[in-house]
């Protein structure tokens, strides 16, 4: 499956509180309403400026802090097709596959902002368009691309009726 | 080949020897959810309806980040977690019983346990010997639900620290200190295993303290070896016959061994907006500091309002500095009150607040105005954090708390133990 879209570069050490903060604490179980504010405090462009299908690039521990799922779900919410980073916090990488939003390893020092990505699942690739160049993601663990291709956790456990990993 | 906790504890529950980097399926012993987490949990299993708890007396809902509730969506939410509470059997910790891993420790968690939480500082429990880790609302909602979770064993960085604590340092400096030595993302994927002699002598509160914070380097887990202290923590909370001795074994592999010599430390202060941004107190002092906060589940304890009570007794706070106390449970709020600390701090000039999290999430008690700084024993300064992204947030320990409270700006607390000795040796001669 091949994914193109326009980057959003991000810094390290975007928190989920710069993704969903604590301040719209009271928009949690309004979740259209809380993507409104994706990331708003990381850049406040974002929300209003971005167009379904792009991506979100980040550096370093993505998604660190608080286990708040609502971050990777507002992140889907809003359109976005993958998050890449250099690395991710594992309780934001874990949610993330389970509300069914790639999160992909890479090295992010060679996408800038507004470069067009092409993004091949099943290759592993990420092609940056507009830099000429081809990189590869690191793969998810086997039980994760259970999950992810079941379409997230809970579709998972519908479908088998519990968990199955094997 | 030996055994970390890690992969003591997993094992256990997988039923056959397990060894880092293996996914295995778990049954689990204990799940919380909290306000923030617990409504996206429910909605999770009312989709698939699975609206059940495979294990309610051991499955526990939390009523503590925005608790009492400062607004009608947050209160209709705390409507729908005590509605899932009456429908599962479910314990319900309500309004101002306090947060929820201070609780889980008090009353639900033994050695030996897994606990899953949806919450990032549930790894906690791990100063209990319990394998206690921070998960999505999903995540949780399955495993209450299902009585199971899958988990990657991971590997182990054993962090031994041996050596005394100068006066005015404690466990929070050495849990700073660590995580400005390894960095945010130090840990990510790992357990960390606290050892040695200075982990031996140290209390449970300070065992939690560092466990708590086990997160903020991306560990999955903080645990330490339980042993008579962790015994006497559950006698004295009625559980004592819940107590395992559980050791790594000396050959276990590790993917990392950090040694810290704790007579060495400084009090350590995180600078904004990173935990991993740590300086000693010498580039802290003379900070101007609008509020100070002590609380949360990294230091809302009895022996932490102790530190901070005996530090400020007798003094002055200062008038441009607000200072909010948040005990950590209602337990320790009633021992609070019995010692008289209570009383100590409001004559300071302190706010008392419910048990529970206090202002530490943003959404309620002490957000932060324009440019304001704020002192905080708790576990994070991310920008934004307590409810403005114009405020800037420092973490420090309960005593450095304290002594800032009385300076209004960023203090050294070694000070105040270098002074306060002669005070006692003319106390003393006076009762003679």
């Amino acid at each position: 499956m091949s994914m193109i879209g326009k980057a959003w570069k991000f810094g390290d050490d975007i928190s989920t509180d710069l993704i969903a903060p604590g301040r719209l604490f009271h928009l949690r179980s309004n979740l259209p309403e809380l993507a409104k504010h994706v990331l708003e405090d990381a850049d406040p462009q974002f929300a209003g400026k971005m167009q379904t299908g792009d991506f979100v690039v980040g550096g370093n521990n993505f998604g660190c802090g608080s286990s708040r799922e609502h971050a990777p779900t507002i992140i889907k919410l809003s359109g976005v097709s993958a998050v890449l980073a250099k690395s991710f916090a594992r309780i934001f990488y874990r949610n993330s596959i389970n509300v069914g939003l790639p999160a992909l390893i890479c090295d992010t020092d060679k996408i800038e902002q507004g470069d067009e990505l092409e993004v091949d699942l099943g290759q592993g690739t990420v092609v940056n368009k507009t830099k000429n160049l081809t990189l590869s993601f690191a793969p998810l663990p086997p039980a994760m691309i259970k999950i992810l291709n079941d379409g997230g956790l809970l579709a998972h456990i519908e479908k088998h009726g519990g968990f199955k990993l094997d | 080949m030996g055994k970390t906790l890690a992969e003591k504890i997993i094992g256990s529950h997988a039923q056959k020897e397990v060894t880092a980097g293996e996914i295995v399926l778990v049954p689990v012993d204990v799940c919380l959810t909290q306000d923030g987490t617990g409504p996206l949990a429910i909605r999770q299993l009312q989709k698939i309806n699975l609206e059940k708890a495979a294990n309610p007396k051991k499955t526990v809902l939390f009523l503590d980040h925005a608790a009492p509730s400062p607004r009608r969506e947050l209160a209709n939410d705390h409507i729908t977690i005590r509605k899932f509470a009456e429908k599962t059997g479910a314990c319900l910790s309500e309004v101002g019983e306090g947060v929820c891993h201070q609780i889980i420790s008090e009353s639900y968690l033994n050695p030996g346990d897994i606990l899953i939480g949806a919450d990032s500082h549930t790894c906690t429990g791990g100063a209990l010997c319990a394998f206690s880790t921070g998960m999505g609302s999903t995540d949780v909602a399955v495993g209450l639900a299902l009585g199971k979770t899958w988990l990657r064993v991971p590997e182990t960085f054993k962090v031994e620290v041996n050596g005394k604590f100068p006066p005015g340092v404690y466990p929070k400096d050495l849990i700073l200190h660590l995580i400005g030595m390894i960095g945010a993302d130090g840990a990510t994927y790992k357990a960390l295993e606290f050892c040695g002699d200075t982990i031996k002598k140290m209390s449970m509160s300070g065992r939690l303290t560092l466990s708590n914070m086990a997160v903020e380097a991306g560990a999955k887990a903080g645990l330490i070896a339980s042993d008579e202290t962790t015994k006497k923590f559950l006698q004295a909370q009625g559980r004592g016959s819940k107590f395992k001795k559980i050791t790594a074994d000396k050959d276990a592999v590790y993917e990392r061994v950090i040694e810290i010599d704790a007579s060495k430390l400084v009090p350590a202060v995180a600078f904004p907006h990173t935990v991993d941004n740590i300086k000693p107190i010498s580039e802290a002092k003379g900070i101007k500091i609008d509020q100070v906060f002590i609380g949360t589940c990294t230091n809302g304890r009895l022996e932490d309002l102790k530190i901070a009570t005996e530090i400020i007794k007798g003094k002055k706070k200062h008038p441009k500095t607000r200072m909010i106390i948040v005990p950590a449970s209602k337990a320790v709020f009633l021992d609070a009150i019995k010692a008289g600390y209570i009383k100590t701090l409001v004559e300071f000039g302190a706010t008392i607040m419910a048990p529970g999290c206090g202002p530490c999430v943003g959404v309620h008690e002490g957000i932060l105005g324009d440019g304001e700084a704020c002192l905080a024993t708790m576990n994070r300064n991310f920008k934004g954090r307590m409810g403005n992204t114009e405020g800037f947030i420092y973490l420090a320990s309960p005593a450095t708390a304290a002594v800032t409270a009385i300076k209004g700006e960023i203090a050294d607390p070694r000070g105040f133990f270098t002074k306060k000795k002669p005070v006692k040796k003319t106390a003393k001669k006076k009762k003679r």
